[in-house]
């Protein structure tokens, strides 16, 4: 069972946490103080938002160190999701410890091995492959917590790789990301990426089997294979953070949640591999397109574009975290396509205004792009910021190639993309059917409403074309 | 060590217009293939080749009827029983299974022995 009790036990020490005063803290992630000592307040509340606190930073750490010892990912879900309900009732009486993680993980540990004496059959459950731990090349994890009675190794670059084995279908990646390194519910993640909660259910329960009976390692992969393998993981936190970005469909178009728990998730693989270059460059692509949330929307719900966004009100805190992690992932040897993107939102967020932004070094920047990764998005992108460097015809240009080449038919930027260019150039008409085909193409309420409100301004005014006949 | 089955899938048109000089090279591949899972440390613990799905007779409960389970355009048409030490290891020695006309498909054989 995927959707046991531990869920919604975990779920109400979550809740218990986020109704007390001081849960606040817990919504910031990553910036985790020195040493993360938590007051050792005996007031309920206190021990509450410690609980989130602790599920919110360190449910990886907790549960990718039990899995090694459970042998198996559901008993060790269980049994972390257990450690967390016991730690709600025993932090209020005894006050939070020094170090919640190692608490927790100890723990569920206790339980992992008690079941497995109690219950031989546990283990031929969903058994795990749990490979002696290696040196990983080209990253050097951080010290092992100090555990209460043990050391415990950090084991959460496992549990990562694992959840994004090229073997497993990307929707099952993300969804066993979110379930098993973020700890979040089936209900949670069914909510975040709009399937029934039964679908969701299967996905991951089906996930979980194939891993068990294929054998699919619980290590980090050898030298040879991990730039391939990083990649999965890497794109899977992006998918996270673009869904949650833009959502889907509905009315909000940023899901907060995803794109915080994607963020943390970049944050996390950094301090794990910090020699990295595409994690220093994904990091810095979040925090960069991040530090626009506030901006991306006008109170009215209506989508603001880049360049009606008010710059005041950008991040400045995010960006510069951001652009200090840029030169680094670009640096020895040819830069990769996170590190690529993140030094064009760089050019983006240290630009003054929109029209005094520098796109003829972002349009080198997407050159470099392509090359590194032939998508035909990137090239929309590319274009869009050759319009701008050279004007729209030059634009038009390259999208009416795009559209030739039928990669992005189904793509709403495309055409919304056609659709600004022909109306910059005061094509109304046509410029009225391109938003009109983007609209076709989006289900996100705010992104309709902007289309909509762009085809009565381009309909509103006398055509040119027209009023002369 | 866990065993796995891959499955070869290709399109037979490609063997039934194949010159004398291209069967040859699969014969070699396949040759060098037994010798590379050796060098990873692999076992191949049996493997064949089948007749083209033309020679196919089909048992749907006791109906027999001519031709294979399922018509695809890439047929089962040999495969490989081995032994790797878990999944990465099984697809690292799929990768150089010869499938010139196709691909191959990798699957864990179940453990029945409830260990």
């Amino acid at each position: 069972m995927s959707t046991g009790p531990g869920p919604d036990a975990t779920r109400k020490a979550r809740d218990a946490a986020r109704e007390s005063p001081d849960a606040g803290g817990a919504g910031r992630p990553g910036r985790r103080p020195a040493g993360h000592d938590r007051g050792r307040g005996p007031a309920g509340s206190d021990s509450a938002a410690a609980v989130a606190d602790a599920h919110r930073r360190e449910w990886a750490f907790v549960l990718a160190a039990t899995a090694r010892v459970a042998g198996d990912i559901d008993l060790a879900e269980e049994c972390v999701q257990d450690a967390y309900v016991a730690a709600l009732d025993a932090w209020s009486r005894q006050g939070v410890p020094r170090n919640p993680g190692a608490w927790l993980t100890t723990a569920a540990r206790r339980r992992a091995i008690d079941a497995l004496r109690r219950d031989r059959t546990l283990r031929g459950k969903l058994p795990l492959l749990v490979e002696p731990s290696q040196p990983v090349a080209g990253s050097s994890p951080p010290a092992p917590a100090p555990g209460e009675d043990d050391v415990i190794p950090d084991d959460r670059l496992r549990l990562v790789f694992t959840c994004c084995h090229p073997a497993l279908a990307r929707e099952a990646q993300v969804a066993l990301t979110l379930r098993l390194v973020c700890g979040l519910t089936t209900t949670e993640i069914a909510q975040a990426f709009l399937v029934p909660e039964a679908t969701m259910a299967a996905r991951v329960t089906r996930a979980k089997k194939k891993i068990s009976a294929a054998r699919i390692a619980y290590r980090v992969p050898g030298a040879a294979e991990l730039p391939d393998r990083l990649d999965g993981v890497l794109t899977v936190v992006h998918l996270l953070y673009t869904t949650g970005h833009t959502a889907p469909a509905g009315e909000n178009l940023v899901r907060d949640d995803l794109v915080e728990r994607a963020v943390d998730l970049a944050r996390m693989l950094r301090a794990l591999m910090p020699d990295e270059r595409e994690v220093r460059g994904l990091l810095a692509l979040l925090l960069l397109t991040d530090a626009r949330r506030a901006t991306r929307a006008a109170a009215d719900g209506r989508l603001l574009l880049l360049a009606e966004q008010d710059r005041s009100r950008w991040d400045r805190d995010a960006i510069a975290e951001g652009i200090a992690l840029v030169p680094g992932s670009l640096r020895g040897g040819l830069p990769g396509r996170f590190a690529l993107q993140a030094a064009i939102a760089a050019l983006h967020a240290e630009a003054p205004s929109y029209a005094e932004t520098d796109w003829r070094q972002i349009v080198r920047l997407y050159d470099a792009l392509l090359a590194v990764w032939p998508s035909p998005v990137v090239a929309l992108n590319r274009a869009v910021a050759l319009a701008l460097a050279e004007g729209p015809e030059a634009g038009l240009a390259q999208i009416r190639e795009l559209e030739r080449d039928g990669r992005l038919a189904d793509y709403r930027y495309l055409p919304a993309a056609k659709a600004d260019l022909l109306r910059r150039l005061g094509r109304r008409d046509e410029a009225a059917q391109a938003y009109g085909a983007a609209m076709a193409l989006t289900e996100n309420d705010a992104e309709r409403a902007f289309l909509g409100g762009r085809i009565a301004e381009v309909r509103g005014q006398p055509d040119p074309g027209r009023a002369t006949s | 060590m866990p065993e796995y089955l891959i499955l070869i899938y290709e399109d037979e048109n490609g063997y039934a217009n194949a010159s004398p000089d291209v069967f040859q090279q699969v014969m070699e591949a396949h040759t060098r293939f037994a010798q590379q899972v050796e060098e990873k440390s692999g076992k191949i613990v049996s493997g064949n080749a089948l007749q083209p799905t033309s020679t196919a007779t089909t048992i749907r409960g006791d109906v027999v009827t001519d031709g294979p389970f399922a018509e695809t355009k890439e047929a089962l048409g040999g495969y490989y029983l081995i032994q790797a030490r878990d999944l990465d290891h099984a697809l690292d020695i799929a990768k150089l299974c010869p499938a010139r006309f196709g691909g191959v498909e990798v699957r864990p054989i179940m453990d029945l022995s409830g260990g």
